[in-house]
């Protein structure tokens, strides 16, 4: 499993990438924003996206816009997570295709949570 | 401006001379015209003295502006100063964070192999209270155990002393917090001189209409601070994100 993680402070990488470690998946790579996220998307066998909303250069939203209009990419499990907690951002995200929204700050226990989720859901679709 | 009184007396007086000689087909055309100079003299005068009072009164509230440097001040160097802490704010914020984060990084493994480490030992033990063991594979678990002491305190050690860097790395809190301190008075010093230059703008002014902050939605919002946001708009936790989820089918 090899997860792409996007969010423009390093320091939220490390964390995602601490805690995904944790939950076992220890193929993880790293982006800054969408502008460098998308390529290395594009590029290589990803299976997860975890990426945060705002971010300088190409916003979270944007990304995910990317990657469902992209005929390799389109069924890419998304996962948001960001620090907007407006209920009209979370419906956006939701009518644009993401898998799972988790705001900031957010637990361990609810990154699991939301990671088990997603994939059971597409195991039984 | 108060205009300065003109001296009706000495005007009169002159006026009259001025029509006397008028009169008088003697009077030059010289003469005649000394007189309306004097009389026009009077309006000089009184230009002369609005002129003064108008210099005074910009003299005045330019020293009065100099002498409140604290606004330029604010401006040229406080702002900008605030800029540059709020700048190392967030450099030790990143530099503990990274530092809690290295040392975790390298404890967890250390951790994960002493429990590793503990299982095979514990199933040799049991392995020897089940008299399962040969004698030599007694002897060999006598030096694993023996090996396992010894890496245990050194390990333990070696957590002890990240626990006291994580520790340690906290002391950000209370420097952030005084930074942020200083830079919360300096936005209230800043507030209190706004208000004052919109009261000195005028209150027909003041009464309009306030502006309206750009209420266009794609700005966003950025992270909640506790008790700041009451708009139902908002969701509170994780827990309002799931349910609003769930209700869009997720």
């Amino acid at each position: 499993m090899k997860i792409l993680i996007v969010d423009d402070f390093s320091t939220m990488r490390r964390i995602i990438k601490n805690l995904l470690r944790d939950l076992g998946f220890n193929n993880t790579e790293e982006a800054d924003d969408g502008n460098t996220g998308l390529p290395k998307l594009q590029a290589g066998n990803f299976d997860f996206l975890v990426t945060d909303w705002n971010m300088p250069g190409m916003t979270g939203i944007d990304l995910l816009r990317a990657v469902r209009a992209d005929d390799k990419l389109k069924t890419l499990p998304v996962l948001m997570v960001t620090a907007e907690a407006k209920k009209e951002q979370i419906v956006m995200a939701a009518q644009e295709g993401v898998n799972g929204y988790i705001v900031k700050p957010f637990t361990a226990q609810t990154l699991k949570e939301k990671i088990d989720k997603i994939f059971e859901r597409i195991e039984n679709a | 401006m108060e205009a300065v009184p003109i001296n009706r007396d000495l005007l009169l007086e002159k006026a009259q001379e001025l029509v006397a000689s008028l009169e008088s087909p003697e009077t030059s055309d010289d003469q005649l015209e000394s007189y309306i100079d004097e009389i026009n003299s009077f309006k000089d005068n009184q230009l002369f003295q609005e002129l003064g009072k108008m210099t005074r009164e910009i003299h005045d509230s330019i020293m009065k502006f100099r002498m409140d440097s604290r606004i330029s001040n604010l401006a040229e160097t406080d702002i900008p100063d605030a800029k540059d802490r709020l700048e190392y704010v967030i450099t030790m914020t990143e530099k503990a964070a990274n530092t809690a984060m290295a040392v975790i990084e390298e404890g967890s493994p250390v951790a994960e192999k002493l429990g590793a480490e503990a299982s095979v030992l514990k199933a040799q033990w049991q392995k020897f209270r089940k008299r399962e063991l040969s004698a030599d594979e007694l002897r060999s678990m006598g030096h694993d155990v023996e090996a396992f002491f010894d890496e245990s305190e050194l390990m333990m050690s070696k957590l002890l002393s990240g626990f006291t860097e994580i520790l340690m790395a906290q002391d950000f809190q209370d420097l952030t917090g005084q930074i942020i301190r200083q830079v919360i008075n300096l936005v209230d010093e800043i507030e209190t001189n706004l208000v004052e230059l919109v009261k000195i703008q005028g209150e027909t002014q003041a009464k309009e209409e306030p502006v309206k902050k750009d209420e266009e939605e794609t700005v966003l919002a950025g992270p909640q601070v506790p008790g700041k946001e009451t708009s139902d708009d908002v969701m509170k936790g994780q827990d309002d994100v799931d349910d609003l989820l769930a209700s869009l089918g997720f």
